[in-house]
């Protein structure tokens, strides 16, 4: 263990080529779906948090409970869709890292859209009245919740970050874990430690630790902001 | 300081404000004209806020009307509400610096770009708080809060102002600043329809009293009549400090 930590440690320093190319590409997928879930998921929980339609409660509720969606069920209907004899078979883009963003969008997006919502409803009470006397329209409503919950907004999508992050089971089904290929830091670690190479895995679980807090650091410094009277 | 056709005289007419089954205004009939100070009185829970945000629009009456006559037949692409102004009893500040709040009412009202920073500072000067305008506007106390509310509302130039409880959270000092500050809206010519508990406070500034008693109008009577001899019974015990409810 300790001798593992030490070679992994090693990878680290040296920026073994293997661990970069890893580490490279689990960032460009997280990062890559998390921008298309908040494209997608800010808008959402806006037109949420102010629209008022029948039914609007059960969306809400099913929006929080998609928060806990699991993974490789989520990859498992990625899988299904973008198979050959899917529906999006003709995208041909299972295993590639374009499956591995799709499914970490679609585990990613309720997210975002379910804790925006909840900062954007909460703003909107506060402000509503004020934006009502002003004549303010709805379109600029939506962009001034935005604008003054932005620090606020920017935890809800660091949260996606680390989720997206710290997952394994759906890139590694939709994935493959094809080394060189669509091989993540999650999916590599899973993979190294079933094979009995620890040293790879602890290397590349230093890395997930370092980012994840990091990330984590990120949420706070924001919430803490949003939380001060300026914020 | 208005410019255009003046929306006033206000005309209310049979309004009824229905929520969770109760009706808590009541068929509601007034005119309301410009120039003078009004001021809406009644015990808690009588509808006094809930008949000044049916007049401003900020809610919808279940049945009867709030007309602006003077907009009658005169057509105009301005919408009513770009008049009014209204200051709440908890003042909402957005998360921007003080002096950007105002802007952002100007911006929200369509008032050119280039006029803005100076309207804005204008108004801020006039309630005193020219010394923050770069102060993130979260920060500040509930009085200047308060001032800065009625700055914006100030920027806005509007022909009708609605108060609601402007100084129920204040300090004597800061509700004075208050007073003052409504004083000169009424000197710029300003309808003023404000609700207020307190009676001294009603006394120092009403022209004109409309008494709201359980979601229904009693009277609406000049101010010296009203703290005189109110015609209603319900008004005499509240003038006189008695429990009317």
């Amino acid at each position: 263990m300790i001798a593992a930590t030490g070679t992994a440690f090693r990878l680290i320093v040296h920026g073994d080529p293997a661990l970069l190319e890893i580490v490279l590409l689990s960032l460009r997928v997280s990062l890559s779906a998390v921008a298309v879930a908040t494209f997608v998921g800010l808008p959402c929980g806006a037109a949420l948090a102010l629209g008022r339609f029948p039914g609007r409660g059960a969306v809400v509720v099913a929006l929080n409970a998609m928060m806990g969606l699991p993974p490789v069920v989520v990859g498992l209907v990625v899988y299904l869709m973008l198979s050959r004899s899917g529906p999006l078979g003709v995208l041909g883009i299972l295993f590639t890292p374009r499956a591995m963003i799709v499914a970490q969008t679609v585990l990613v997006t309720p997210i975002i859209a379910a804790l925006s919502r909840q900062v954007i409803e909460d703003l909107w009470e506060e402000y509503r009245e004020h934006l009502q006397s002003l004549g303010v329209t709805t379109g600029r409503a939506v962009l001034t919740l935005l604008w003054d919950g932005r620090f606020r907004l920017l935890t809800t999508i660091l949260a996606g970050v680390g989720r997206a992050m710290a997952e394994v089971g759906s890139i590694i089904i939709v994935g493959g874990n094809i080394a060189g290929v669509t091989r993540t830091m999650t999916t590599a670690i899973a993979l190294e430690t079933s094979r009995g190479d620890l040293t790879l895995a602890m290397g590349l679980g230093i890395i997930l630790l370092i980012l994840t807090v990091l990330i984590n650091a990120g949420a706070h410094v924001a919430g803490t902001i949003a939380r001060q009277p300026v914020g | 300081m208005h410019n255009g056709i003046p929306i006033l005289p206000l005309c209310v007419e049979d309004l009824v404000y229905i929520a969770g089954g109760r009706r808590l205004i009541d068929g509601i009939s007034a005119a309301i004209t410009g120039g003078s100070r009004t001021m809406i009185l009644g015990p808690n829970g009588a509808g006094k806020s809930l008949f000044l945000r049916l007049c401003h629009g900020l809610l919808q009456p279940a049945s009867g009307r709030v007309e602006w006559v003077g907009r009658r037949g005169a057509g105009g692409s301005e919408p009513v509400r770009h008049r009014q102004a209204m200051v709440f009893q908890h003042p909402v500040v957005l998360r921007r610096s003080v002096v950007a709040n105002i802007t952002y009412a100007l911006s929200a009202r369509r008032v050119p770009n280039g006029r803005r920073r100076q309207l804005a500072e204008e108004a801020l000067e006039r309630m005193g708080l020219l010394a923050l305008a770069g102060r993130q506007a979260g920060v500040l106390s509930g009085g200047e809060r308060q001032r800065l509310a009625l700055a914006a509302a100030w920027a806005l130039r509007p022909e009708v102002l609605f108060l609601d409880e402007p100084t129920a959270n204040l300090d004597p000092a800061a509700t004075r600043e208050v007073e003052l500050a409504i004083a000169d809206f009424h000197a710029a010519g300003t309808k003023i329809m404000m609700t207020t508990h307190d009676l001294g406070q009603a006394r120092r500034l009403a022209d004109e009293v409309v008494f709201l008693f359980k979601g229904r109008l009693l009277e609406q009577t000049p101010a010296d009549e009203f703290f005189c001899q109110a015609r209603s019974p319900e008004a005499r015990a509240f003038v006189a400090g008695e429990l009317v409810w």
